[in-house]
C-alpha cells in the first residue's frame, strides 16, 4: 500500500506555495482520499484522544439541556434584568465562527483566491457545525422550547402570526436561510469528491455508501458547466447572505432602546468580528488536523499566513469599532450612553472588559510580524487568544449594558451558573466531535479543485526542473 | 429520436481514454468537425472550453435561479404583506400596517433561499442526477479513473453518424491510451 511512501512526503512548501512541488492528479486524489479510506487501526492517536475528550465535553450538552428541560430557565444565572445571558451570549459566538467558513468559500471564489481551494470544504464545515449550535441556544432560551415552532408563520387555529417588525422574527429567517445554504453549498460542494470516494473505495460498504451519496456523478462535460454555473451563483449568493445574517443579528441588540445597543455601528462591526473569529476558529482547527493527517503540504504556511492577514485586517475594524462606541458615547453627549461605556471600563465586569482589549485589540497585533504568522504554534495560540476574546465581546455586549439600564432601581447583576457553562462546554465538544469525525470520514480537502489548481499551475509553477515538464499529468 | 440499430444491439458508445486535459479538448473540437453529435466528455475536474467543444452552449441554470430568486423576493414579500395588513392587522405606535422597510430583512432572506435552493435543484435536475446506473462505468478504466487522472471522450450510438467500425476507427486516430467499447 502507499500509505508509508505518500505519508513520508508532507513537507510544509513555506509561505509561497499553495501546494507543495511534484503532486499529480492521482497522488493528490490519493493523498486525499487516503485520510479517509485508511484502515481504522492507522487512525493517529491524537484523533482519538481529542473525540474522547469532545466526546466527554458533549455530554455537558446533554445533561444541561435535560435538567434545562425539567426545571426551565431557572436553573441558569439569567435574572431580570439580564434576561439574556450565555444562551444569547453564546449564539452569537457560535453564529460569527460560522461566517468565516461562508467567507472562505463564496467570497474568496468570487475574488479567484486560489489559496481558498485546501481549506474551503474544512471551513465549510465549520460554518455547518457551527451554526448548527447556534440555532440551539434560542430553542433552548425559550421558556417552553416545545413550541419553539411558532416562531415560523403557519397558519394555526389561534390565528396569531409572527410580528414581521421584530428583528427576532427576522432571525428566524436569516438563520434558518444561513444553515440551509450552507448545508446545500457544502453538499454540492463535495458531490465530485464522493464519486471519487466511490471510485477509490475498496470495501463494499464504502462503495455503496459513497455511490448513493455521490448521486451518481460522472464528471460529464456538460455537468461541469451547469455545475460551476451553480457553484458560482451560490457563491455569489451566499455573499450577501453572510453579511446579512450577522447584520440580522446586530439588529436584535441594535433596534432596541438600550444603551451600548441602539448604534448604528453595529452591523458592520458585528460583520468583521464575525470573520474575525469565524478566521480564528479555522486556524484553531486546521493546524491540529493538517498535522494529524499529514496535510502540511496541501495547508501550507501560505494558507496559514493568508488566514493571519485577514484576522489582522478584521481585527482592526473591530477594533475601530470599539473606539468608535467609546467616542459615540461620548460625543452623544448622552448621560446614559455616558454612563454605559464608563461601567463597562471601570465597573463590575471591568475584568472581562480589559481582557477583551487585551486578547482582541492588543495580542492579535503580533499578526503584523511575518515571523508570528508564519510560526504555526504562535499562530494557534493567537488564534485561541481571539475565539476567547470575540467571546468576551459579546460578553460585554450583552451583560454589561443589561445589568444597569437606565433606572438604577433596576439594576442587578448577573452571574453564570453551572448549567450555564455545562451546556456552553457541551456546545463546544458537539461541535468537536462534529469536525473530528468530519475529518476522518469525509474528504477534508476539496480534491477536484485541487485538481484544478495543478491543472491550471501544471506548466510554469510546479515544474521547478526536478521533475518531467508537465508532472501535473498522469502518474 | 427514434431508434437506432445500435439502440438495439446493446451498445451504448464507444470511448476513448486521454491522459492529458489538452489532448481530450482537441480530440473533443475535432470530433465534433468530424460532424458528430451525440457525445460526452468526463474529467475529474472542471476544464475550460470542454463543454463548448463537444457543443453545449445553451446553460439554463443561471436562468433558474433568477426565477426561483424572484419567486422568494415576491413570495416573502407577499407573506409579510399578507400578515400584517390582512391576517393579523396591528397597530404599532399608529404606523401603517404595510410597514414595507421592515420586511427587507425577511424578503432577501426568501429571495436568497429559493434561488440557492433552485440553484441545486435546478443543476441536479438538468443533469439528471441521482443516476444510480449509467452505461460508461461498464467501461473498467472508466470506473476505476475516470473521477481521478483520466479524461474520457465517449461517442454516443445515438448519434446518426455512428457505426461501431468507423468510430471506432477515427477516434483511434485521435492518439488516445485506449478505445473501448460502451455495453449497455
Amino acid at each position: 500500500m502507499k500509505t508509508e511512501d505518500i505519508e513520508q512526503k508532507a513537507i510544509d512548501p513555506g509561505p509561497d506555495k499553495i501546494i507543495a512541488p511534484g503532486y499529480t492528479y492521482g497522488s493528490v486524489t490519493d493523498k486525499i482520499a487516503n485520510v479517509v479510506l485508511r484502515p481504522i487501526q492507522t487512525t493517529p492517536k491524537q484523533w482519538w484522544i481529542s473525540l474522547l475528550i469532545a466526546f466527554c465535553a458533549m455530554q455537558g450538552l446533554l445533561a444541561g439541556a435535560f435538567w434545562l428541560f425539567y426545571k426551565g430557565v431557572g436553573v441558569w444565572g439569567i435574572v431580570i434584568p439580564v434576561a439574556w445571558g450565555y444562551a444569547i451570549v453564546n449564539f452569537v459566538w457560535w453564529i460569527g465562527i460560522g461566517h468565516a467558513g461562508t467567507l472562505i468559500s463564496a467570497i474568496l471564489l468570487l475574488l479567484k483566491q486560489d489559496w481558498r481551494t485546501s481549506i474551503n470544504r474544512f471551513a465549510e464545515a465549520m460554518t455547518l457545525f457551527a451554526v448548527a449550535q447556534a440555532g440551539m441556544f434560542p430553542i433552548l432560551h425559550l421558556g417552553r422550547p416545545v413550541l419553539a415552532y411558532w416562531l415560523m408563520p403557519y397558519p394555526n387555529s389561534m390565528w396569531l402570526w409572527p410580528n414581521p417588525r421584530s428583528p427576532l422574527v427576522w432571525d428566524v429567517f436569516a438563520v434558518s436561510t444561513y444553515l440551509t445554504v450552507s448545508l446545500i453549498f457544502w453538499y454540492i460542494g463535495l458531490v465530485p469528491d464522493l464519486a471519487t470516494m466511490r471510485d477509490k473505495a475498496r470495501k463494499k460498504w464504502q462503495k455503496i455508501a459513497f455511490g448513493m451519496a455521490g448521486l451518481g456523478w460522472r464528471g460529464s462535460a456538460k455537468h461541469w458547466a451547469r455545475y460551476q454555473m451553480a457553484y458560482l451563483l451560490l457563491g455569489g449568493l451566499a455573499t450577501p447572505l453572510v453579511v446579512s445574517v450577522h447584520t440580522v443579528v446586530s439588529f436584535d441588540f441594535a433596534i432596541s432602546l438600550m444603551p451600548g445597543w441602539h448604534t448604528t455601528i453595529f452591523p458592520p462591526y458585528f460583520v468583521a468580528g464575525a470573520i474575525y473569529s469565524g478566521f480564528a476558529m479555522v486556524m484553531t482547527l486546521a493546524i491540529p488536523a493538517r498535522k494529524w493527517f499529514n496535510l502540511q503540504d496541501l495547508i501550507t504556511t501560505r494558507h496559514l499566513d493568508a488566514c493571519a492577514k485577514l484576522m489582522l485586517g478584521t481585527g482592526l475594524i473591530v477594533a475601530y469599532g470599539y473606539g468608535m462606541e467609546a467616542f459615540m458615547s461620548w460625543y452623544s453627549g448622552n448621560p446614559n450612553e455616558m454612563f454605559m461605556y464608563h461601567n463597562r471600563a471601570t465597573g463590575p465586569y471591568m475584568l472581562f472588559f480589559w481582557a477583551l482589549i487585551l486578547c482582541n485589540i492588543l495580542i492579535p497585533q503580533s499578526l503584523w510580524s511575518a515571523k508570528v504568522r508564519q510560526n504555526v504554534t504562535a499562530l494557534f495560540l493567537v488564534s485561541l487568544v481571539i475565539n476567547v476574546g470575540m467571546w468576551l465581546e459579546r460578553f460585554i455586549i450583552v451583560i454589561t449594558s443589561l445589568h444597569r439600564d437606565f433606572l438604577p432601581s433596576s439594576w442587578g447583576m448577573y452571574y453564570p451558573t453551572q448549567w450555564d457553562w455545562a451546556v456552553f462546554f457541551g456546545t463546544i465538544g458537539f461541535f468537536l466531535v462534529l469536525m473530528i469525525l468530519f475529518v476522518r470520514v469525509l474528504p477534508s480537502i476539496s480534491i477536484f479543485e485541487v485538481r484544478e489548481v495543478l491543472h491550471h499551475l501544471a506548466p510554469h509553477v510546479l515544474d521547478d526542473g526536478k521533475h518531467s515538464p508537465k508532472p501535473a499529468h498522469g502518474d | 429520436m427514434s431508434e437506432t440499430y445500435w439502440d438495439r444491439h446493446g451498445i451504448y458508445g464507444v470511448m476513448a481514454e486521454f491522459e492529458d486535459p489538452e489532448q481530450l479538448v482537441e480530440a473533443a473540437k475535432r470530433t465534433y468537425a468530424a460532424g458528430y453529435r451525440q457525445m460526452d466528455a468526463y474529467s475529474p475536474m472542471p476544464i475550460d472550453g470542454l463543454a463548448e467543444a463537444i457543443g453545449f452552449t445553451r446553460n439554463w441554470v443561471s436562468l433558474v435561479v433568477l426565477i426561483g430568486g424572484l419567486t422568494g423576493c415576491i413570495g416573502g414579500f407577499g407573506l409579510l404583506y399578507w400578515i400584517a395588513e390582512i391576517a393579523y392587522p396591528h397597530n404599532v405606535g399608529g404606523r401603517p400596517f404595510n410597514s414595507w422597510p421592515m420586511w427587507i430583512p425577511i424578503t432577501f432572506e426568501c429571495t436568497v433561499l429559493l434561488a440557492a435552493l433552485s440553484a441545486v435543484i435546478g443543476m441536479l435536475a438538468m443533469n439528471k442526477l441521482p443516476m444510480p446506473y449509467h452505461p460508461v462505468f461498464n467501461v473498467p478504466s472508466f470506473a476505476e479513473r475516470a473521477s481521478v487522472d483520466r479524461f474520457f471522450l465517449c461517442i454516443e450510438a445515438s448519434d446518426p453518424k455512428f457505426d461501431l467500425e468507423h468510430t471506432k476507427a477515427f477516434l483511434k486516430e485521435l492518439n488516445p491510451e485506449e478505445v473501448a467499447e460502451v455495453e449497455k
